[in-house]
């Protein structure tokens, strides 16, 4: 079983990939936002850095933070964003297993992630981009809502953690499968930053 | 994830070592409600120290811990918390919801 089929290196997005037809975006912060101007998705390229397949099991999941984390450090993440990344992918495989497979243990979910880099040399930061797929319950994305935060109530609060951690979150169904799109981009230095406001 | 229970002047100490994740939150969940509902621990220390990650479900873990204490009319009082635990509670924006205290020193002392 794969994902949906992605050249390797150097290409750019294929007409295939997940933000075409259900996509349902959901951006994430301010400086996400900001961060993001003028770069059209079409300038993304993406390499691909690992691919996993595995299985509704609770015990996989911190194998996987353990190979994410290695992932975002090799791509030159600061600490603090590694935690973002590493925490989004978490929670990501938690409610895959606790919602779309209604915790039933052995159950395929198909894990990529790609490393991006922007076609705007200016600024050629780059990022990471995740990729979920799984075949459990349909996620309807006009349904998913993190709750109110004001609520001291247990539940409810993966999404809204991926939604804050990440800079781009979209989720789509295609083919019978559930999928989950997950971007976050390199920061600029401080002093990339500061250069640039000049 | 290991929990060790040891007790303390005026209630119980939880040593939580490693993950809490999916995998392992309900076995702190069930640690807790003993302490707070079976056993009606007055004070009920939870030493985050040695904890290296924390997802929303052992974060819903402590707020059902919590909501039972304050049923019960006891404390529940978190210390040690490590980076990746405190951005976590303060992403959930619970950090002033808990009681928590840098060191077992100061939470015994509390």
């Amino acid at each position: 079983m794969a994902l949906s089929p992605r050249r390797a290196t150097g290409t750019q997005r294929s007409s295939e990939n997940i933000i075409s037809g259900m996509g349902v975006p959901v951006r994430g912060g301010r400086v996400a936002k900001n961060r993001l101007k003028g770069r059209g998705k079409a300038q993304q390229k993406s390499e691909m850095l690992l691919k996993l397949e595995l299985q509704s099991n609770p015990e996989a999941l911190c194998l996987v933070r353990a190979t994410i984390e290695r992932a975002a450090e090799v791509l030159h993440f600061r600490d603090a964003e590694t935690r973002a990344i590493v925490r989004s992918v978490d929670e990501a495989l938690a409610n895959v297993m606790r919602h779309a497979y209604g915790g039933r243990p052995g159950l395929p979910i198909e894990m990529s992630c790609h490393k991006l880099q922007l076609g705007d040399k200016k600024a050629a930061l780059g990022g990471i981009e995740i990729l979920l797929a799984d075949k459990g319950a349909p996620v309807k994305p006009t349904t998913l809502k993190s709750r109110p935060l004001d609520e001291i109530r247990p539940g409810g609060l993966g999404l809204h953690f991926i939604r804050e951690s990440m800079d781009e979150v979209e989720f789509s169904r295609k083919k019978g499968k559930n999928l989950l799109r997950m971007v976050k981009y390199l920061s600029p230095t401080p002093q990339a930053a500061a250069s640039e406001g000049e | 994830m290991q929990i060790v229970v040891r007790l303390a002047t005026g209630g119980t100490i939880l040593d939580i070592t490693g993950d809490i994740d999916l995998a392992h939150s309900p076995a702190m969940r069930k640690a807790l409600l003993l302490e707070i509902r079976e056993k009606k621990t007055p004070k009920v220390f939870l030493n985050l120290e040695k904890v290296r990650y924390i997802d929303s479900s052992g974060i819903a873990s402590l707020v059902e811990g919590l909501k039972a204490s304050r049923d019960q009319g006891s404390r529940l009082i978190l210390y040690g918390l490590s980076k990746t635990v405190r951005e976590v509670m303060e992403l959930s924006r619970l950090q002033k919801i808990f009681e928590i205290h840098d060191s077992e020193a100061q939470a015994l002392a509390s």
